[in-house]
């Protein structure tokens, strides 16, 4: 059981939907990053989506390709985003890490010595945005080995026919993503989600998460009403942008985890 | 037979879409479904012959193929060796070899009904080609272009806006042509329903590499040929210029099992193929990785993020090289060298001089090492260059960097 697996119990038996959150990983700088990054649990987050930068994010926003290039500016490595994730391992050891990004650092880097490093470094689930179940031997297949969770997307194109497909190597949990889109584009509609969500639920059993185009806490509540629980992302990473001081960062994730959790 | 059929340099890509250990499907969920009817729809018109017949009627009426294989006289004089021809594809419609795919493209998306292309350019030659063929069917065109190159290509800029495309700057980046595909595919993610992506090299997700290839074989087929005609027998050496390869890859695939054949595919080298990355060289100064959705050689730092090229011809300046390439490069089938700027450039003033004939940037990296080789061989050596595009479009860039005013002509 990964710390994933726990939390999505834990808030079954609670009867609360989850909040996820997505922050670059040393935007705007390293230690305001952790700072941030350590302050989302107690704001209601209860799973952290770390992002890797990379120069080339081809399914992100400008939001967020911002950030990313902030924090390359500074930077930011594969190896001090894994320092980061064990910096917040050291101060709480309940509160999943999932790693969000892209698969050229990773293949860089070389499979197997990356799913040592991320283990070790507290990393308890992966979400790479350009690995579809067609490329499965390359990273999915050997992190479930290595007892990391490989988060899937489902889209609004995947339709029946590819669904078990999709779902077939799937751990952890399923994200849905709302809108066929790049992050921080179009609003999600929690009436074109709703059946979305049952249709992907009624062939798996594990927890099914929304996420992209959701960026206020009414968003945030209705679709955790329709869901297991809501994303936000590009809404948090622009007010680090704006240059936000981190207090008011972490009031905003709570207004927004407030919102899923009063569900 | 049989073993021959096994040992075929031609049989790639396998079902997965790779050639060896490159290539494959690096794209999210949300393109798969679409990427994987395109390939659906492009294994039946493969085999269709209704879909060729209109293919070849368009290569012959309105992009006028064949092109000519021509003995370049002047120019084998002048370099005092092996004897030199060009494979003249500049002179189809448009000027360049980039129409040859577009046309294959734009035929499938119509079969798909989609009514809606986009696309990302470089030099704007794919840009203008792409635009030219959604005019002469009717279709929406939007072209991706990096900003930086939508200011050294200008009059490819205007000439796509004439043929009622809209050209977006991409101001990510550095503004060159990955930064014009990121956001190409940041389109076709969003509006994946209606929209058809023409990618203009042989990069990109399965099928791409594959199907551009095929579309742009029409180029060493006809070589081929007229080589046979021409000297009763192949070529000794064939040479292209490479930004993603599709050029390349459409003068040898025809030739791949002629062993006899030696292929040199020529890399833009920038400032010089040094640490300092100054280049486009992906397989001569770049390591394996993945980007724009396939696996291959690429240019990058030691965290794999990708680096930007450098290059004088917008065209080459592109950090990854098409899959087959790498393949290619790794079995040995083909050898890659590079070409720097400086060197490009004397090609380029030499070919106006000796042949008459102003060449793409482009293309002045393969005639620059044909100046190299082809002093060092045997006059009965026969080299085939793929003159793959015509200079108009650069003639701003070369003024500048030969140090004139344009205004100084008036
Ligand atoms: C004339 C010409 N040659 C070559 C290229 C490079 O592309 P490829 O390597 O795919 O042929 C371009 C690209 O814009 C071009 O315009």
């Amino acid at each position: 059981m990964t710390r994933i697996d726990a939390k999505f119990a834990d808030l079954k038996a609670r009867g609360k939907k989850a909040f996820v959150s997505y922050v670059m990983a040393g935007d705007p700088d390293f230690d305001t990053s952790l700072e941030i990054v350590k302050g989302l649990p107690a704001a209601g987050v209860d799973i952290i989506e770390l992002g890797l930068p990379f120069t080339d994010p081809m399914a992100d926003g400008p939001t967020i390709q911002l950030a990313g290039q902030r924090a390359l500016d500074i930077g930011m490595t594969l190896d001090k985003t894994l320092a980061m994730a064990a910096a917040f391992r050291e101060t709480d050891d309940t509160t999943p890490i999932v790693l969000m990004g892209y698969y050229n650092p990773i293949y860089s880097r070389g499979v197997d010595k990356f799913l040592v490093q991320a283990k070790a470094a507290g990393i308890d689930g992966l979400i790479i945005v350009d690995l579809p179940p067609e490329e499965d031997d390359e990273l999915c297949i050997p992190a479930q080995a290595a007892g990391l969770n490989f988060i899937r997307l489902a889209t609004p194109t995947t339709d029946d026919k590819r669904l078990p497909r999709v779902l077939q190597n799937t751990s952890g949990f399923v994200y849905y993503v709302s809108v066929t889109g790049i992050t921080g584009a179009a609003e999600a509609d929690a009436d074109d989600v709703g059946p979305e969500v049952a249709r992907i639920k009624s062939r798996t059993d594990l927890p099914v998460i929304v996420g992209f185009g959701i960026n206020t806490p009414a968003k945030s509540r209705a679709i955790a009403g329709v869901a297991d629980g809501a994303v936000v992302g590009s809404a948090i990473v622009a007010m680090i942008g704006a240059g936000k001081p981190v207090s008011e960062v972490l009031a905003f994730v709570k207004t927004l985890s407030d919102g899923a959790h009063s569900i | 037979m049989a073993e021959d059929l096994f040992n075929s340099f031609m049989n790639g890509p396998d079902e997965r879409g790779r050639f060896g250990d490159f290539g494959g499907r690096f794209v999210s969920e949300t393109l798969m479904p679409l990427i994987l009817s395109l390939e659906e729809e492009y294994e039946k018109a493969k085999t269709d012959d209704s879909f060729w017949a209109e293919m070849n009627d368009l290569w012959t009426h309105y992009v006028g193929r064949p092109s000519p294989l021509y003995y370049a006289d002047r120019l084998t004089q002048h370099l005092g060796g092996a004897k030199v021809y060009l494979k003249r594809d500049e002179l189809n419609h448009t000027g360049a070899h980039k129409i040859n795919n577009v046309l294959g493209q734009i035929i499938l998306a119509r079969r798909m009904g989609k009514k809606r292309i986009i696309a990302e350019t470089g030099a704007g030659q794919h840009g203008v080609a792409t635009a030219t063929v959604c005019a002469k069917f009717g279709l929406k065109c939007v072209v991706y272009m990096g900003a930086h190159d939508v200011e050294r290509q200008a009059p490819n800029v205007f000439r796509m806006r004439l043929l009622g495309a809209e050209v977006i700057p991409v101001t990510s980046g550095r503004g060159t042509l990955k930064d014009a595909m990121n956001d190409a595919l940041r389109d076709w993610v969003t509006n994946v329903r209606d929209t058809f992506y023409c990618i203009g090299t042989v990069a990109g997700p399965h099928p791409y590499p594959a199907m551009v290839r095929d579309f742009q074989s029409i180029i060493g087929k006809e070589a081929k040929e007229q080589m046979m005609a021409a000297e009763g027998r192949l070529p000794d050496t064939i040479i292209a210029a490479i930004g993603g390869g599709s050029n390349a890859m459409g003068l040898f695939f025809p030739f791949l099992d002629d062993t006899s054949v030696n292929i040199i595919g020529v890399e833009a080298g920038g400032k010089g193929v040094n640490e300092k990355m100054e280049h486009c060289a992906s397989l001569t100064g770049g390591r394996p990785g993945v980007l724009h959705g396939n696996r291959t050689y690429l240019l990058q730092d030691d965290d794999g993020q990708i680096l930007e090229g450098f290059s004088i011809s917008a065209g080459l300046d592109y950090p990854g090289i098409g899959p087959e390439h790498s393949w290619l490069h790794e079995i040995g089938r083909a050898k890659y060298v590079s070409i720097t700027d400086v060197e490009a450039l004397e090609a380029f003033e030499l070919c106006c001089l000796q042949e008459g004939i102003i060449p793409a940037l482009e293309p002045s990296h393969a005639l620059a090492h044909v100046m190299k080789i082809a002093p060092t061989l045997p006059a009965d050596h026969l080299i085939c260059m793929n003159m793959c595009g015509r200079g108009d479009k650069d003639i701003f860039t070369v003024a500048k960097a030969l140090g004139f005013e344009m205004g100084e002509f008036a």
